[in-house]
């Protein structure tokens, strides 16, 4: 099942780091994200992009997840070559993360 | 019970202008704010400023006070903004002088200054946050360099009976909750009410971002009415519990959704935002839904601030060039790629030095890199992008000079070819003690 069908998501960026929200649909799912969307998980998924360490947040009172991903936009936002400068797209591109359940 | 509504009315500097006009008129708020100043916006303020000492503040000053100066007179709304950028003075000037064009008398405005602190860097040897190095290594290149002042100025110019208030660099949560803290008379060393305040603070701060924009996702998270956004209002009670909502009738939806995402929106550890008046902790946040488009908040936390404040330096780190050309129908991959690795050939020729140069195919994996992009399909319509990084403008704009060329030297059926160049006016941080920085209040009366 892709990670769009368990959560939504918001990308915010400062500087070279970016961060990714993860937020349960349904607060009682928060569980399975805690237990699948790992920090090492999404520090593979972007392995292309991410140059530095991925840390994890939890905030299981709403349900939510926040990854902090450093080095993560080519220099940062005010000198980056990148199209996308902000970043805003990586969280659309995690909601296709594969997570082993199924439909 | 009392309560105070604030409202905001734009999100950064190039926002919609009518949402805010809305807000005056159906918005039954007291306060309205505009946060309209990106970390690089005050640095081209600055360069601005440096060619024309009357220049410096946001560019659509004029046209957000004209929209909403008169009627926020009229109805007592005070108006708390950032527009001041590089120059608050020369921005308060300006909204006197529309004042008195719209024959509004009797209104004080405040400029508040101080976060300047140019000097303060160049004077001491600080260390830059993101890269370990000392600012010295880059001192002859800075521009700007404005520390994030806290609620306090705005404070003391609401006790001063301001009824406008422009600001240069201030945190963003601040321009939010500095009228809570004059209503409300809560002392800034309560900390959890101070890290409450942050929350209503940082929720409002990007404007239509918790109404619902940035947040549709078609089949999944519908938003109705984008094309007429309703902008947030909190309404806000002494110990700080608020609702997040917006007029009625207005697009967009306010839910728990969109509150989380806002939440999380920029934060990095949860439990310690640092903000220039507390140390805010939104790990216990909650959110409750108490009617339609009505959200309430509780449980922001918050511990001392700390003995700095953050300054952001802006500097002149190099020059981009860049260009782009579009190929369409069968093959349009393959002769986007030729182009791109003309471009690159072409350049090495002319012997144009670049620091950095990135080649992307957009519509295949310009954006996320050629893993994530993955896919069987063959798009019908690329579009190839050349940008690198030089140290003069003359070479930088050679760049999307030889994507140009492609028109008649490169593949068939290139078309739409664009270029541009551009300075490079780049950011970093460094931490400032509070005791070099020190804030004034000037007032302009009509």
């Amino acid at each position: 099942m892709k990670l769009r069908e368990l959560a939504h998501s918001r990308t915010g960026d400062k500087g070279n780091i970016s961060n990714i929200s993860v937020i349960a649909h349904d607060p009682a799912q928060y569980p399975i994200l805690e237990k699948y969307v790992t920090a090492e998980i999404v520090k593979e998924f972007f392995a292309e992009i991410v140059k530095g360490d991925v840390i994890r947040y939890t905030l299981p009172s709403i349900g939510a997840l926040n990854f902090v991903l450093y080095s993560a936009l080519g220099g940062g936002v005010t000198r980056t070559l990148s199209l996308d400068a902000h970043g805003k797209g990586l969280s659309s591109a995690l909601m296709n993360l594969e997570i082993p359940l199924e439909e | 019970m009392r309560t105070i509504r604030i409202g905001s009315g734009a999100g950064y500097s190039g926002d919609r202008v009518e949402p805010a006009v809305e807000l005056v008129e159906k918005g039954d708020i007291q306060y309205l704010i505009f946060e309209c100043l990106a970390e690089r916006t005050i640095a081209i303020a600055q360069q601005a400023k440096m060619k024309d000492p009357n220049a410096g503040y946001d560019g659509l000053l004029t046209q957000r006070m004209e929209a909403v100066l008169l009627r926020c007179k009229e109805k007592g709304i005070k108006i708390i903004t950032n527009m001041g950028a590089a120059n608050p003075i020369a921005g308060a000037q300006k909204i006197k002088e529309i004042a008195q064009q719209l024959g509004i008398s009797g209104l004080k405005i405040a400029a508040v200054t101080g976060d300047d602190v140019v000097d303060v860097v160049r004077g001491g040897d600080y260390t830059i946050l993101e890269t370990g190095e000392k600012l010295s290594t880059i001192k002859d290149n800075i521009v700007s360099a404005n520390a994030y002042l806290g609620t306090r100025p705005i404070v003391e110019a609401l006790r001063g009976g301001a009824d406008v208030i422009i600001t240069g660099r201030v945190a963003d949560p601040a321009l939010f909750m500095a009228p809570l803290l004059y209503e409300f008379n809560w002392s800034e060393e309560n900390w959890d009410i101070m890290g409450q305040g942050t929350v209503t603070g940082h929720l409002l701060e990007c404007a239509g971002q918790i109404t619902g924009g940035y947040f549709a996702d078609p089949g999944y998270k519908d938003v109705q009415g984008l094309a007429r956004l309703g902008f947030p209002i909190a309404q806000v009670q002494e110990d700080g519990t608020f609702v997040i909502t917006k007029v009625p009738g207005s697009g967009g939806k306010v839910t728990l959704a969109t509150c989380k995402e806002q939440l999380l929106y920029e934060i990095h550890n949860p439990a310690a935002y640092i903000t220039p008046d507390v140390v805010a902790d939104f790990t216990g946040v909650h959110f409750t839904e108490v009617g339609e488009n009505e959200i309430k908040v509780t449980g922001g936390k918050g511990q001392p601030k700390t003995e700095f404040l953050k300054a952001s330096i802006g500097y002149v780190d190099s020059y981009m060039g860049e260009g782009q050309i579009s190929y369409a129908g069968p093959g349009a991959v393959n002769r986007g790629k030729l182009a791109l690795e003309i471009v690159e050939e072409r350049l090495k020729l002319i012997g144009v030095q670049y620091q950095e140069l990135k080649l992307d195919l957009i519509g295949v994996d310009s954006l996320h890199g050629s893993n994530l992009s993955k896919t069987e399909h063959e798009p019908y319509e690329v579009r190839a992008r050349v940008t690198g990084r030089t140290q003069s403008m003359k070479e930088a704009v050679r760049i999307g000079n030889e994507v140009e060329t492609l028109y008649t030297n490169g593949p068939a059926g290139g078309g739409g070819a664009t270029k541009s160049a551009k300075q490079v006016v780049a950011m970093v941080s460094a931490l400032v003690p509070r005791s070099l920085i020190n804030y004034k209040l000037h007032y302009e009366v009509i």
